[in-house]
């Protein structure tokens, strides 16, 4: 069930593999003209890792991962995925990942078992292997029935699964995932989500994957918080909330005034009221609920404890909601298109 | 990295019970995979096409009207000029070679498409030559066209035109010559717009007139003297000349309509033989694919 999905007929030659970071990056930057994308990041993935880039729209995420790509050329800094270096060794580096974008590129006119051959073709996997594989990946996503249907009948969903299902043909060492779930409705995010971590579950396989949505940033291993190009935060999720520290608590209580008072001069807690609530932040809420209980004189009808959320997180260490984060960066975007435009450009 | 060739490997999947794992490596570059992705993005064109029986009947709407409305319309007026000859038949040669430019064009135009697509990314992320793409789209467009040139190959019967083996490998020949040089010449005008409307529009620009001024409507001869130059630098000129003494090579046409109608081009008098003509063809051909790789390899 866990990570340790290592075949046991591992060779020498995986042990090699496993022992190299899938991806390092040193102090990368990217300047778009007068505009510094990314700000020079660091950072090191290992093998088998899932790894997230959160943080709003224009953050730098996508242009970080169009570098690891070989798709965008780093102003300073280098980055190694696969062992191979994204300048020097383009190919070498482009031969060992997979990439799924956040726009599709598939070809709509083509049916999905032709738009995995053309791509098995373009990596040059072996002819007898087409099949097989192509059979693997598109059972793995469930459309195995629809492989002779035009791409251009499938439903967005389908669509990203497709991309997905394509991205793993040639086996790569790396998988991309650029937003794999922007744009779809809840229920179809988490079954890509199903097939991600059943992915995880099933090959050899680092995957990097940028995102917006905090809940899915919760499934992966690690995670890079990114904010005006620079990272701002980096561990497990579970480690970042624990950082932020103090848990919510709330109770529903008749006498919230008596609540507000006791709780002042007994545990040293400033509560307030919200939503008809009495709720407080405190470290460990689950340990502290039983004092509350024990030494609270009042009758309490009901609590509930809340984990801090990666929103929380993003919130401390950027001082504003990812959502405020986005749309300071749409200002800024139209700021600048304004400037060029009147400058002519 | 990969030290080994590609080979397979078959091992247990991580759940038990589960399927086998096929994990394939992908080999280093090699003329051999270059080769491959030339074949399939040239087989790419291909299903499309098959797939697309509109685009093959609406691109044989232009040609048919230039042969048979104009060819029929303006017989009367023509007939003192021709002797003898059909106005069709002479328009034919043309037309064998307006109709696989047109489509030629059109293909080049689905790199635009699949830019505005983004199929074009899946492409430029393969660890494969950017030339080999180019070489594949030219292919394919040339095979396209030349398909389309033998459906009017096919009509030569109606123009009082033989059907003969040697004439119709040769004009197949020149058809398919024809349509990888508009193919590259499509290709090196794509590579750099980002929007079909600004494609077509260009397309509008350079492609017809390339076509009235070639001759194919015309003999190339006894033009006013601003319209030979035009003429002589017009490369459509070298297609539509080899094309239009092949066909009359297989008439039975008195000499004096073919001195009329078939007085070929020249070069400061010197009647240029088809050979050169090709040659020209061919040569602008492959300077515009080069152009066209080198355009494709420096886009990020």
């Amino acid at each position: 069930m866990s990570a340790t999905t290592g075949p046991t007929t591992a060779t020498q030659l995986d042990g090699a593999r496993a022992a190299t970071p899938a991806i390092e990056v040193h102090e990368l930057t990217k300047r778009f003209g007068e505009v510094q994308a990314v700000r020079g990041v660091s950072f090191t993935v290992a093998s088998g890792e899932v790894f997230g880039f959160l943080g709003p729209n224009g953050a730098g995420k996508s242009t970080t991962i169009n570098m690891l790509c070989t798709l965008a050329k780093p102003t300073s800094g280098w980055a190694r995925v696969a062992g191979h270096d994204v300048v020097r060794e383009r190919d070498a580096v482009r031969r060992n990942i997979g990439l799924v974008f956040q726009d599709p590129t598939l070809d709509g006119y083509l049916t999905a078992a032709q738009n995995l051959r053309l791509h098995a073709e373009l990596y040059g996997v072996r002819a007898e292997l087409v099949r097989p594989r192509m059979r693997q990946v598109l059972e793995m996503v469930g459309l195995w029935e629809r492989r002779d249907a035009k791409v251009m009948t499938f439903s967005g969903g389908m669509r990203r699964r497709l991309e997905i299902a394509r991205g793993l043909m040639h086996s790569p060492r790396v998988l991309f995932l650029d937003e794999p779930t922007i744009g779809l409705d809840p229920q179809t995010r988490r079954s890509i989500w199903t097939y991600i971590r059943e992915l995880k579950a099933r090959e050899e396989i680092t995957i990097f994957m940028t995102t917006h949505y905090m809940d899915e940033a919760e499934w992966c291993d690690r995670i890079g918080i990114m904010d005006h190009g620079r990272i701002v935060a980096l561990d497990a999720p579970e480690a970042l909330k624990a950082q932020v520290g103090a848990d919510r608590v709330s109770i529903q209580i008749d006498n919230a005034e008596a609540a507000i008072a006791a709780l002042r001069e007994r545990f040293g807690v400033e509560a307030q009221v919200v939503e008809g609530q009495v709720t407080f932040r405190v470290p460990g809420g689950e340990q502290f609920v039983p004092r509350l209980f024990a030494e609270l004189e009042l009758p309490i009808r009901g609590v509930s404890v809340l984990r801090p959320t990666l929103d929380d997180v993003f919130m401390s260490y950027t001082g504003t909601s990812i959502r405020d984060a986005e749309e300071d960066h749409a200002k800024h975007r139209s700021r600048v298109m304004m400037q060029m435009m009147s400058r002519g450009r | 990295m990969s030290v080994t060739a590609d080979h397979v490997e078959r091992v247990p999947a991580g759940a038990p019970g589960g399927p086998e794992i096929v994990r394939v490596h992908v080999p280093a570059r090699s003329f051999t995979s270059e080769l491959r992705a030339v074949r399939i993005v040239w087989q790419r064109e291909l299903i499309r096409f098959v797939n697309d029986r509109m685009r093959i009947v609406t691109s044989l709407v232009q040609p048919l009207l230039f042969l048979f409305v104009l060819g029929s319309g303006l017989q009367r007026l023509a007939s003192a000029g021709t002797h003898g000859v059909s106005l069709r038949t002479f328009l034919y040669p043309g037309i064998l070679c307006i109709s696989v430019m047109f489509i030629a064009m059109f293909q080049a135009a689905s790199i635009v498409w699949d830019r505005e697509f983004g199929f074009l990314r899946e492409m430029m992320v393969a660890p494969v030559r950017r030339s080999s793409i180019v070489i594949g789209k030219c292919l394919g467009g040339a095979t396209v066209a030349g398909f389309q040139g033998v459906i009017v190959l096919a009509l030569a019967g109606a123009v009082d035109v033989p059907y003969n083996a040697l004439l119709i490998l040769g004009v197949l020949g020149l058809q398919l010559l024809l349509a990888f040089t508009i193919t590259a010449f499509g290709v090196m005008i794509a590579i750099r717009i980002r929007q079909m409307q600004s494609f077509m529009g260009v397309t509008q620009m350079i492609v017809t007139p390339m076509f009235f001024i070639s001759g194919a409507m015309f003999p190339p001869s006894g033009l006013p003297g601003w319209l030979t130059v035009l003429n002589r630098i017009d490369p459509m000129t070298y297609a539509v000349d080899p094309m239009r003494r092949l066909v009359f090579d297989h008439l039975h046409v008195s000499a004096l309509a073919r001195r009329a109608l078939d007085a070929g081009v020249s070069w400061w008098g010197w009647r240029v033989p088809s050979g050169i003509e090709v040659a020209v063809v061919a040569g602008l051909g492959l300077l515009m694919l080069a152009v066209a790789i080198w355009e494709f390899s420096a886009t990020e």
